[in-house]
Parts: structure tokens; C-alpha cells; sequence
């Protein structure tokens, strides 16, 4: 059990350094979609909810799992559509940088 | 009792999807792709939770899935665009109240005092980070959506109250390591809740976002915590992740406000408001004029910079605004959007707006690029924005917003500032800029303002 704490405060060291140097860099216009992003990447404690309920002994542990389950989904699926939603607008406009918008004249 | 120890494949893989994303998330061009990667992780990592050994109740798991997307996706595809900060807050809130129920029922299970003191740390930081950041959203996103006020709520001995019940939460997690105790640590997960209420309380609507970008970060971290409690590499990997990143994001954020994180958080901003702005407002005169008029004085002029707040948004006004610029650059004016940081209720969230208008990307220019422009500029069109181009962050040291970066929208020659009303923005400061000679109010719903100025332009 030892070497297993050791060996989760590895994986937690490393990860913090990655987290820093990933996000070093973001332009501020991402700062919306980012913050949404990250949010919809800690719904992964929907893996821990579903072992909680697979787990779970007696009606008030069973509800408690259910209960988390239900949340950290609502967490992963929103938290991922409604980041996609924001990024589809960028990705449209990046793409065609020249892209005239469609009531405009003349570009001076 | 475990999801099982070391790093196993699929762990690894869901990880490396979730460092992907995070990547991918820093420049436009692959953010959307990274977000994909990132959910195919989290689709990866929860298909194979199901071959977990010793696991059952299938069904019941499907089940709450399903009424999580019946719950999820709707809200996520119906929320307006304005409305963004607040649906991050509330995915935010119960992913940390998942987080706390982990923690909190994996402690349940486990037979009394089989857990060692480490254990009974992180299932208690688990918990207590969750519940904060749980109460906390709830809160932040009452003050976003209006359903109470967003002026900080303060009163006196406050600072000293929050101190109490932190402590009360220290020393029930000390009971709860030396008798380890479900009872207790339900209590200091209702205490937590507690804290966190008290924690939003004091801080402004203006400050909310950044407040959100913390409770984000902590509910990564109580991810992390949970991670540590099932023994989950990919549970902590995540976490930690998210939190790291959502401090390093949340510092990126008070730096554009020009204000220290402490600040935002301990200073009850808005507080001082009462002293400096008051009734002055009221008696001074300022200057307005009709559509008509701004509409020649558009039509006619060389350049124009517009520059865009939560007004403009709130008004659904961004169409109408585009329209107006398509007329006036058909004409030979050019133009520019001067965005400011934290434009919109959140950092970037005027990009947002904007793109859905199909603004085009180029004509966005952001504060930096955007201030070299104003003293060539004939005319600055500042529509439903206020604290951003508020001189008192430059000129009043008293001011709450003293110190932030503003778009020096007075080195134009005229500005026009488009108002529903004399109130003042949201961070509640009078703003000294409506009554220098050069400023020009006109008075109206954004959106009905900007069709007759269209029309004026149509005309002259």
C-alpha cells in the first residue's frame, strides 16, 4: 500500500508540472472555451461515481452512488457539448480567414 | 475496494486524451479537435469502468447515465451564449458535489478503522474541496443568473466568521483522523458547504468569473483527492490536471483585471463603491443626441472603433452591430471591434459572442493592438460596455477598479456611448467618461439603437 501512495504522488507531481506548461500559453480569446474545457475534463470522477454505485452496500449508499452518477455526468456530457458548441464558431472563421462576410461590400 | 493499482493501458490512454485536449485548447486551430480527443478519452475510460471486477447494479448505473444526458445536453445545446459563465459554473458545482459523494461513500463502505490516517486525509479533502466548491457554484451562479443580487453581500465581522468556520473544519478533520467516523465526516462535508457559501458571498457579479475559475480548479483538485481515495491513476491524473491548470488560468485572469487574486477574493469589491461614486451622478449634466445625428457623424467619418460589452450581448444586439459595420465599410470607413479582456461577463466570452455573429476574425482587435488605434480614430462606438473603458482604473487610485487595463477610448475624438440608462456598469462605479465634452449618449436598447443608426447611415 505504501509503494502505491508513492507511486500516486509521482503520477500527481508530474501532472501538476503538465498542467502549468499546457496552459502557459493560451490566448486569451480561448480563455471561455479553456475554462469550460477543463471543466468538462473533471467530469471523469463519473468513473469514480460509477465504481461508489457498483460498490455501494444498502439503500443509502446505493442512493448516494446514483446520485453521483447522475451529477458527474450531467458534468462530463454538458461540460463537453457546450464547449464544442463555443469552438465550432472559431473553427469556422479560422479556417477561412479571407472569408468575406455575407451581407459586406467592398473590404477597403 | 479498488479500481485496481498501477497504471493500467486504459488509464494511460484516457490521460493522454485529456493532455491532448488540454493542448489542443490553446490555439483555435486545434481546440476543437482536442476536444474531441478529450471526450473520446472520457468515453474510453467510462466503457471499461464497466469491466471493473466486483462491480454490479449495471442497470441502475445506465439508468442514472441516462437521466444525467436527459439533464445534460439539453441545457448545454439550449444556453444562450450569454449565458455561458453561469452553465460553466453549474457543470462546475456538480462535478464537485460528485467528487465530495465519491470521497465521502468510498469512506462508507470501507469497514470501520480499516482506513489508515493517509486515507482519511484525502477522503476528507476530498470532500471538503468538493462541498466548497459545490456551494460555491450554486452561489455564483445565483449572483450570474440574477436570482439574488450581484453586489457583494457583506457585514460586519465578516472575515472573522469565514475564519471560524475554516477552523471549525480544521479541527472536525482532526476528530475526524483520530476517531475516523462517517457521522464526523458528514459534518465536516455540511461545515464545507457552509464555507463555501461564505466564501462567494462577499465578491461582486464583476469578480464572479474568476471566482469560477478557482471553484473549477478546486473541484479538480477534489477530483485528484477522490483519485487518491479509489487509488485511480486517472482519476488523480485529471484532477490534478484541471487543477493545475485552472490556477494558472484563474492567475491569467486577475492579471487582465490588473488585480491580485487575494484581492478579488478578500476585498469585497465593490464595497467602496457607496463612497466614491454615490448620488454625483444624478446632478451632472451630460450630453446626449438622436440616432440621426450619430449617423451622419458615422457615415462621415474615416475610421471607427467599436467597442463592445455585455450590453451589447444581453440586447442580442451582435447581428445588428455586424450590420451596421457592413454598411459603414461599404462606404469606405474602416472599422475595428476593440475588445477588451474581460469583456462580457468572463474572459474571452466577447470573442464568443462575436464569432456567433459571424464576425469577421480580423476585424477583432484586442486591447493591446486595439489602444495604438483610438487617437487615429474619428469615432468610438462604445456599445452596453462600461467598466472597461472607465478612466477612473487610471485616474482614481480610490476606485475599485484602480489598476486594471481600460481601452483609452477618450484619445478618440468622439466617443458614443450607447446606454439603456444613467446606471452604472456592473461592477457598480460611476464613470467619469460620460460627462467629458467629447462624449455623446445615446439613449435606448442597444439592439433598437443600433437599427436606427443603420437606418441613419442608410440615409445620409
Amino acid at each position: 500500500m505504501s509503494t502505491d501512495i508513492v507511486g500516486l504522488f509521482t503520477v500527481f507531481a508530474l501532472a501538476v508540472f503538465v498542467g502549468f506548461e499546457v496552459i502557459s500559453k493560451v490566448p486569451s480569446i480561448l480563455h471561455t472555451p479553456l475554462m469550460s474545457g477543463t471543466n468538462a475534463i473533471h467530469g471523469v470522477i463519473l468513473v469514480g461515481a460509477m465504481v461508489v454505485l457498483g460498490e455501494a452496500h444498502g439503500t443509502g449508499q446505493v442512493a448516494i452512488g446514483f446520485v453521483a452518477v447522475v451529477l458527474a455526468t450531467v458534468n462530463a456530457v454538458g461540460g463537453f457539448v457546450v464547449t464544442d458548441r463555443m469552438l465550432e464558431m472559431f473553427k469556422g472563421r479560422a479556417a477561412r480567414p479571407g472569408e468575406k462576410p455575407p451581407a459586406g461590400g467592398e473590404q477597403t | 475496494m479498488s479500481l485496481g493499482t498501477g497504471i493500467n493501458t486504459v488509464d494511460l490512454v484516457a490521460a493522454i486524451c485529456f493532455i491532448l485536449a488540454l493542448m489542443g485548447l490553446s490555439s483555435p486551430r486545434w481546440a476543437r479537435l482536442g476536444t474531441l480527443v478529450g471526450a473520446l478519452g472520457m468515453v474510453l475510460a467510462v466503457s471499461f469502468t464497466f469491466a471493473t471486477p466486483g462491480l454490479s447494479r449495471f442497470g441502475l448505473m445506465i439508468g442514472a447515465m441516462a437521466v444525467g444526458v436527459v439533464i445534460g445536453v439539453p441545457a448545454a445545446r439550449l444556453v444562450k451564449m450569454t449565458a455561458m459563465p453561469q452553465m460553466v459554473a453549474a457543470f462546475n458545482g456538480v462535478g464537485g458535489g460528485a467528487a465530495a459523494l465519491v470521497a465521502l461513500s468510498e469512506f462508507l463502505h470501507a469497514p470501520a478503522g480499516s482506513f489508515a490516517t493517509y486515507q482519511v486525509i484525502e477522503a476528507l479533502l476530498g470532500v471538503i474541496v468538493g462541498a466548497v466548491s459545490f456551494a460555491g457554484s450554486v452561489v455564483a451562479f445565483a449572483k450570474l443568473q440574477e436570482l439574488m443580487t450581484g453586489r457583494p453581500i457583506t457585514y460586519p465581522g465578516q472575515q472573522a466568521a469565514n475564519g471560524i468556520v475554516a477552523l471549525a473544519i480544521l479541527g472536525l478533520s482532526v476528530a475526524t483522523c483520530v476517531t475516523p467516523h462517517t457521522a464526523l465526516l458528514a459534518i465536516v462535508g455540511a461545515v464545507a458547504l457552509l464555507l463555501g457559501v461564505a466564501i462567494v458571498l462577499p465578491i461582486g457579479g464583476a469578480d464572479v468569473p474568476v471566482l469560477i475559475s478557482l471553484l473549477n480548479s478546486f473541484t479538480g483538485l477534489a477530483v485528484a483527492a477522490s483519485g487518491f481515495v479509489l487509488h485511480s491513476v486517472l482519476l488523480v491524473v485529471a484532477g490534478t490536471l484541471v487543477g493545475a491548470s485552472g490556477t494558472i488560468l484563474t492567475r491569467m485572469m486577475s492579471q487582465a483585471m490588473g488585480r491580485s487574486l487575494p484581492n478579488i477574493l478578500f476585498s469585497a469589491f465593490g464595497s467602496v463603491v457607496e463612497a466614491t461614486g454615490g448620488g454625483g451622478g444624478e446632478a451632472r449634466s451630460v450630453r446626449s443626441a438622436s440616432a440621426e445625428d450619430i449617423g451622419v457623424l458615422l457615415a462621415y467619418s474615416r475610421k471607427v472603433a467599436i467597442v463592445p460589452g455585455y450590453g451589447l450581448a444581453v440586447a442580442q444586439a451582435q447581428h445588428v452591430a455586424r450590420e451596421l459595420v457592413d454598411l459603414l465599410e461599404s462606404r469606405g470607413v474602416e472599422v475595428l471591434y476593440a475588445i477588451h479582456p474581460v469583456a462580457g461577463r468572463m474572459p474571452g466570452h466577447m470573442n464568443v459572442l462575436l464569432a456567433e455573429a459571424n464576425v469577421p476574425y480580423e476585424q477583432l482587435k484586442e486591447m493591446d493592438e486595439a489602444n495604438p488605434e483610438f487617437s487615429t480614430t474619428d469615432v468610438v462606438l462604445v456599445i452596453g460596455a462600461n467598466d472597461v473603458v472607465n478612466p477612473a482604473a487610471k485616474n482614481s487610485p480610490g476606485s475599485p477598479i484602480y489598476g486594471m487595463p481600460i481601452l483609452d477610448v477618450d484619445e478618440a475624438t468622439h466617443v458614443i456611448f450607447m446606454k439603456r440608462s444613467m446606471r452604472p456598469g456592473f461592477a457598480g462605479i460611476d464613470n467619469e467618461l460620460l460627462y467629458n465634452p467629447k462624449t455623446t449618449l445615446l439613449f435606448g436598447d442597444a439592439k433598437d439603437s443600433l437599427t436606427a443608426l443603420v437606418g441613419a447611415v442608410k440615409r445620409s
